[in-house]
């Protein structure tokens, strides 16, 4: 069973990285690196998504994991 | 008036002149020095030494000279432009001295260049052999330029065929401890950022001698303090090892886990997250 704490951290870990690549994104002179960067950002959002739902459900079967 | 200040006088009045013509005249007639452009600059220079010690000789016609002299080649300079022929009579044509690796000895003779002048001219170039020379030629100025043979040219991303993070021009943000405004703006930012990221670095303006933004937003400082040392960009990298780091996370999650669904669920997302992995690497890795 994986521990509802360690998918918890990937998930605030993943969270971080969507902000920085979103921010680079934003700073970034060259055209074709801000498209790359967001593409990216994109990606990186819809396996926080994924993730987000999967937590839910550990929390559901486990009660003692949930909030923090 | 005494003499002395006379010549004082006519000096700084024939420096203004002569400063004058070079600004008119454009950065063109000082770096591509054809021999006609060369002498009517010494010639100029001249008239002007005369100018500014000769007290009897009239200033008007000096100043005259001095317009002639600077107007010839300019009104040359803006024909040559339109008309070709025209062009090739005032400024010549370079001379090709190897074509194909192969020196054109008669060139050479054209030009009164001993095979002794042909290889001082290839080292200063830093070629020591004839043989890796694919094109060279002398320039119609008296420059040498040299193309070596592709073997010999230096190594480039190109040629390897590895993906290269594309990099635009810095800016320099800070002079001398002073915020310069404009290429701020130029990357859009605000000088309250550039507090934050100083703050970040663990320094004050005062601190910074020069500072300069990259392509990416990234900050680099150079102290006034010799001694102390600034930490380089951790930004990008730490990005990328984050990333790699969650996505043997969720490999392991997918190893861990018993429920079917959450193992695909976990393996779907960390092979998704390996490929934008890749695709970020050449950028995040400087």
């Amino acid at each position: 069973m994986t521990i509802a704490s360690d998918v918890k951290q990937c998930l605030a870990s993943l969270k971080g990285v969507e902000a920085s690549l979103s921010n680079l994104s934003l700073r970034t002179q060259d055209d074709q690196s801000k498209q790359t960067l967001h593409e990216t950002m994109n990606v990186v959002n819809e396996i926080v998504t994924d993730l987000k739902k999967r937590v839910g459900e550990l929390e559901k079967e486990e009660a003692q994991y949930k909030g923090f | 008036m005494p003499d002395w200040l006379i010549v004082v006088l006519r000096s700084l009045l024939f420096l203004v002149v002569l400063f004058a013509i070079t600004k008119w005249l454009g950065k063109k007639q000082i770096s591509e020095l054809s021999f006609f452009e060369y002498v009517t600059g010494i010639t100029i220079g001249n008239i002007g030494a005369e100018m500014a010690t000769g007290i009897e000789k009239s200033i008007a016609n000096g100043i005259l000279s001095i317009v002639t002299f600077a107007a010839v080649p300019f009104l040359a300079g803006i024909i040559s432009l339109k008309n070709k022929p025209f062009r090739d009579f005032i400024e010549g044509k370079g001379t090709v001295f190897i074509k194909d690796g192969k020196i054109m000895e008669d060139n050479l003779k054209k030009e009164k260049y001993t095979a002794d002048e042909l290889l001082e001219l290839l080292r200063k170039k830093n070629v020591y052999q004839a043989a890796d020379v694919e094109f060279a030629v002398l320039e119609a100025t008296g420059d040498f330029n040299v193309l070596l043979k592709k073997e010999n040219q230096p190594l480039t991303a190109k040629d390897l065929g590895v993906a290269v993070a594309p990099n635009k021009e810095p800016q320099t943000v800070i002079m001398d401890g002073e915020i310069l405004d404009e290429p701020l703006s130029t990357i859009g930012q605000s000088r309250r950022w550039l507090h934050t990221e100083l703050e970040k670095l663990g320094v004050t303006i005062e601190n910074v001698f020069l500072g300069q933004i990259d392509s990416y937003g990234q900050l680099t400082v150079d102290l006034f303090d010799d001694k102390l040392q600034v930490p380089s960009p951790q930004e990008k990298p730490l990005l990328l090892s984050t990333m790699k780091k969650c996505q043997a996370d969720l490999e392991l999650f997918a190893l861990g886990t018993e429920a079917e669904k959450a193992k695909h669920m976990y393996s779907k997302n960390s092979q998704k997250l390996q490929e934008v992995i890749d695709k970020v690497k050449p950028l995040l890795r400087s």
